[in-house]
């Protein structure tokens, strides 16, 4: 038995194999960090930190005579957030239902796809990730109207090809950006479809935690690291006569290599009337 | 024709199932390449062309690396299994062990789906997926 203790779970392999695949789909489709950036590992439960390679010198060491420095590493973080179910209804897997209730464990893997993607794109202080937007060195570019995002596309890829930053570039858009672009056509055209083909290297990602936005980056690799030592699982918690809790869990970390590969997008156009 | 060594009718093969065939048989020659190479390398006299021939091999070697990553991108199973033993230490039986909750056999029971798999959902990287 691993940290996960799945095995001590009162739940069918049948209901198992629905609940992972749930997750794993709802994950896979909320994710957008992973379809952008370097990916490292699994390493396994065991990784506690990254190497930066960097030292942090001390001023004055105990001993005198011999210099101190430590060294610096960036800590991992672990994600668990829990999943309630009850234990009939994960019984009717196993009499042949393929449409169990899973609706606790698609509000669960969507809350943690949020929180490792708020990590990657917005930092999380706490557990010593910077972010990709704040670790940006480019003032944010503004896109007050939708029809703007060509535009603003544009001077984008510009300023990020001034700072050496080559392609394929690749636009990570948050909810209202995603949905404007969508929206939105071009003389009949629908505006995403025009910027896929014309200013972009792959199709936009949708990014539900980008806040307030969108991210022009690239994805030429050697910028953005997503380490992980435990990937994302589904572990057993406890449980009574009824219920059986569970949860998604995941230790990561991510840094930002090369802070000139990305720029923020600022969208401020007002949501287009249903 | 690209390819001789189909062996189903070519009309009843998919575009995907044809590029993987391209892939999976430029693998193996890439690999033969690299085993001819070794074995002439160390066979030949002249200690000049052995150094080319070694030269030889070691591209032949990235260009198996490259054509495998490939495979690996565009093939989910292998894919999974590729992470589970790549990069590993210690015992490679071991890694299956872990992989497959102890089992025995080659294939994993249903992989991370079983009540004992002590696996992830093995997502990994999405890099390049909508």
């Amino acid at each position: 038995m691993d940290l996960l203790k799945r095995s001590l779970a009162p739940i069918t392999n049948e209901a198992w194999e629905q609940i992972d695949e749930e997750a794993r789909r709802v994950l896979e489709l909320h994710l957008a960090g992973r379809k952008l950036v370097d990916f490292s590992g699994p390493h396994g439960w065991t990784l506690g930190c990254v190497n930066t390679g960097r030292l942090a010198h001390l001023e004055k060491g105990p001993i005198p005579g011999v210099s101190h420095a430590i060294r610096v590493v960036q800590p991992i973080v672990e994600l668990r957030s829990p999943i309630v179910l009850p234990i009939l209804e994960l019984d009717y897997a196993a009499r042949g239902a393929e449409d169990i209730d899973l609706d606790a464990v698609i509000e669960t893997a969507e809350k943690v796809a949020h929180a490792e993607d708020t990590a990657i794109f917005h930092g999380f202080h706490d557990g010593k990730i910077e972010g990709i937007i704040p670790a940006s060195p480019h003032a944010p570019l503004e896109v007050g109207a939708a029809l703007e995002w060509p535009r603003v596309l544009t001077a984008a890829k510009e300023k990020l090809r001034l700072a050496g930053v080559n392609g394929p570039y690749a636009l990570a858009a948050g909810l209202e950006a995603y949905d404007a672009l969508v929206a939105t056509g071009d003389d009949g055209y629908p505006l995403r479809k025009r910027i896929e083909e014309t200013i972009l290297d792959q199709p936009i990602v949708w990014a539900p935690a980008l806040q307030g936005g969108a991210v022009l980056m690239s994805t030429r690799g050697g910028d953005y690291e997503l380490t992980v030592g435990q990937d994302l699982s589904v572990g057993y918690a406890s449980s009574d006569r009824d219920q059986v809790e569970l949860y998604i869990t995941e230790t990561f970390t991510f840094r930002v290599l090369e802070d000139r590969a990305a720029i923020f997008i600022r969208f401020t156009a007002p949501p287009q009337a249903a | 024709m690209s390819s001789e060594s189909y062996h189903e009718p070519v009309e009843l093969l998919s575009e995907g199932t044809k590029n993987m065939h391209r892939a999976l048989v430029s693998l193996r020659e890439e690999l033969e390449a690299v085993d001819w190479y070794q074995q002439r390398a160390e066979a030949c006299s002249d200690a000049e062309l052995s150094a080319v021939l070694v030269h030889n091999k070691n591209e032949e070697v990235e260009h198996a690396a490259m054509t495998l990553e490939w495979i690996r991108r565009n093939s989910p199973i292998f894919d999974q299994h590729l992470k589970t033993y790549l990069n590993t230490t210690g015992s490679i039986l071991e890694v299956e062990a872990a992989a497959t909750g102890g089992g025995e056999g080659g294939e994993p029971a249903g992989g991370p789906t079983t009540a004992t798999a002590s696996t992830s959902l093995g997502i990994g990287s999405l890099k390049g997926k909508r």
